[in-house]
């Protein structure tokens, strides 16, 4: 598979890891009234599609920069890029 | 049809015209005591416990496809109980066990073929780490032996032992592990769930559950709608694909793991080995062709096909172990989707529905699991309590805080 990171280019997937879905991004608040469940779906639980799928690459042996790739899961075909800081900055984070 | 030496003589000797079907393919009834949906290695050792064992009736075994098609045809064949945790050691020796007398129970030629497994330790650390799941196996009834160096170049002395950063410490060995005929697996215990009066039906894809006031009802397919007293699904590889219709997230991510097939080469490999420092299983199959495998490619994949790079990180991890392999020629590879699970260990469990029961997550151990896997599955389903030696292994785990980390790695499904 060929990742086009959107500084870098097409670059060779195997310079990445996959860490998982993109809902990862979305940490839950620890303090919250319900924590607990939250974190237990947050961290253990997942949609798993067939098809096109979000989700967490890091470019471990390029640039350490933290993406958002979508992708088949059936096909591997890979259709969009994104920095995963610039995904979390349009949810309304500051970083 | 009971198999026997006399009757394979006799069909031997009347051109073979007197063999039949070995099972029924009946069009389904309105309503079953029991579904089992999928038809793979777990769905019919489940159907086949559950109506000898259990005294089941009534219990159908629905497939998408044809039966075996799935990952119980797609996998190296091990068989082994070699593992270090409470939660999974019994369960898989009671498998092992079952394994041991399977073709006897099925009156099928599964091939078993108990000829161990070897795994290699390349520091002091593995060498103790082996020891303690040595004295684990051990204490679950299965056997094991830490063997040293010196035992271990007499058995294998084609083994690369003095690489400069792997060299080999010691092994673990279990010598009732072994490999078994994968497909024929499957073809035996349908034949027998069949011969219980089980209905195996083929090209029937579940599409839906009919739910009412939070309860199972039974199945829609494209054959129509079934009902079911209880409904057992045990589809692993496509686990989330089909409970998602039942409105259940899981613990579960699917996986793509990749296998090999060599040329066929003259006998040298005597049984399993694992190489400990990359990952790296080998076997040698009957027909002589190495059959072997590594790492997951590490992402999520419903594709039933890796990519390269795994298969060089794959073939240079054996490489590293057992050089003379280098100028054997691949035949095949091929991936299989895999239930990757958030700890490692796979489901026997209810779900939150009423009659609707789950089994899957099994990683890239499926295969040695089977006959526990549908002996439990088959009791749960009988007694709506787990099996003793399925009791860890439930869909709650998680909030409870029980995981089966047997790598101890986490939540990351793609590094069990």
């Amino acid at each position: 598979m060929i990742i086009n990171h959107p500084l870098l280019g097409p670059r060779d997937a195997n310079e990445f890891i996959h860490l998982g879905d993109e809902s990862m991004i979305d940490r839950p608040d620890g303090m919250g009234e319900h924590a607990a469940k939250e974190f237990h779906e947050y961290l253990y639980l997942r949609d798993n599609p067939a098809g096109k799928y979000r989700e967490l690459w890091y470019h471990e042996a390029g640039d350490r920069s933290w993406l958002v790739v979508t992708r088949d899961t059936v096909t591997h075909e890979i259709f969009n890029v994104e920095l995963a800081r610039d995904v979390a900055r349009s949810r309304g984070r500051s970083k | 049809m009971r198999y026997s030496a006399f009757g394979i003589l006799k069909q031997g000797l009347t051109g073979n015209k007197g063999w039949k079907p070995v099972w029924r393919e009946p069009e389904p009834k309105k309503s079953y005591d029991y579904i089992i949906v999928g038809g793979g290695g777990h769905g019919l050792a489940t159907a086949h416990y559950l109506a000898k064992v259990y005294g089941g009736k009534n219990i159908a075994v629905l497939e998408k496809g044809w039966i075996g098609s799935g990952n119980i045809g797609r996998n190296t064949t091990i068989v082994r109980s070699n593992y270090g945790l409470e939660g999974n050691q019994p369960f898989y020796e009671m498998s092992l066990k079952l394994w041991e007398g399977l073709e006897q129970d099925l009156n099928y030629n599964a091939m078993m073929s108990q000829r161990g497994i070897l795994n290699l330790a390349h520091s002091d650390g593995q060498r103790d780490a082996y020891a303690k799941r040595g004295n684990a196996m051990l204490m679950s009834g299965a056997d094991a032996e830490l063997l040293d160096r010196a035992a271990i170049q007499k058995m294998c002395p084609f083994l690369n032992f003095d690489n400069e950063r792997f060299p080999i410490k010691a092994g673990l060995l279990q010598r009732r592990a072994g490999t078994a005929r994968h497909d024929a697996v499957a073809w035996g215990y349908a034949r027998s769930a069949d011969l219980h009066g089980v209905d195996i039906i083929q090209n029937c894809e579940v599409t839906g559950f009919q739910m009412k006031n939070g309860k199972c009802l039974g199945v829609q397919t494209s054959k129509g709608m079934i009902k079911a007293k209880k409904t057992a699904v045990c589809v692993a590889g496509a686990s989330s694909r089909v409970m998602e219709k039942a409105g259940m997230r899981l613990p579960i991510e699917s996986h793509v793991l990749q296998a090999f097939v060599s040329e066929g080469l003259k006998p040298t490999i005597p049984g399993v080995i694992t190489y400990g420092a990359g990952h790296f299983y080998v076997s040698q199959s009957d027909k002589g062709g190495l059959v072997f495998g590594g790492d997951l490619d590490g992402y999520n994949s419903y594709a039933q096909r890796g990519n390269l790079p795994v298969v060089e990180d794959v073939c240079s991890g054996g490489m590293s172990i057992m050089p003379m392999i280098g100028r054997a020629r691949l035949l095949r590879m091929w991936g299989g989707v895999m239930d990757m699970s958030m700890d490692g260990s796979p489901f026997i469990d209810k779900t939150g529905i009423e009659g609707l029961y789950f089994n899957g997550g099994w990683c890239y151990g499926g295969f040695k699991a089977t006959p526990a896997s549908g002996y439990c599955y088959a009791h749960l389903l009988a007694t709506d309590t787990s099996h003793e030696n399925a009791s860890q292994m439930r869909l709650d785990r998680f909030i409870r805080g029980n995981m089966i980390d047997e790598k101890g790695v986490g939540a990351q499904p793609n590094l069990h």
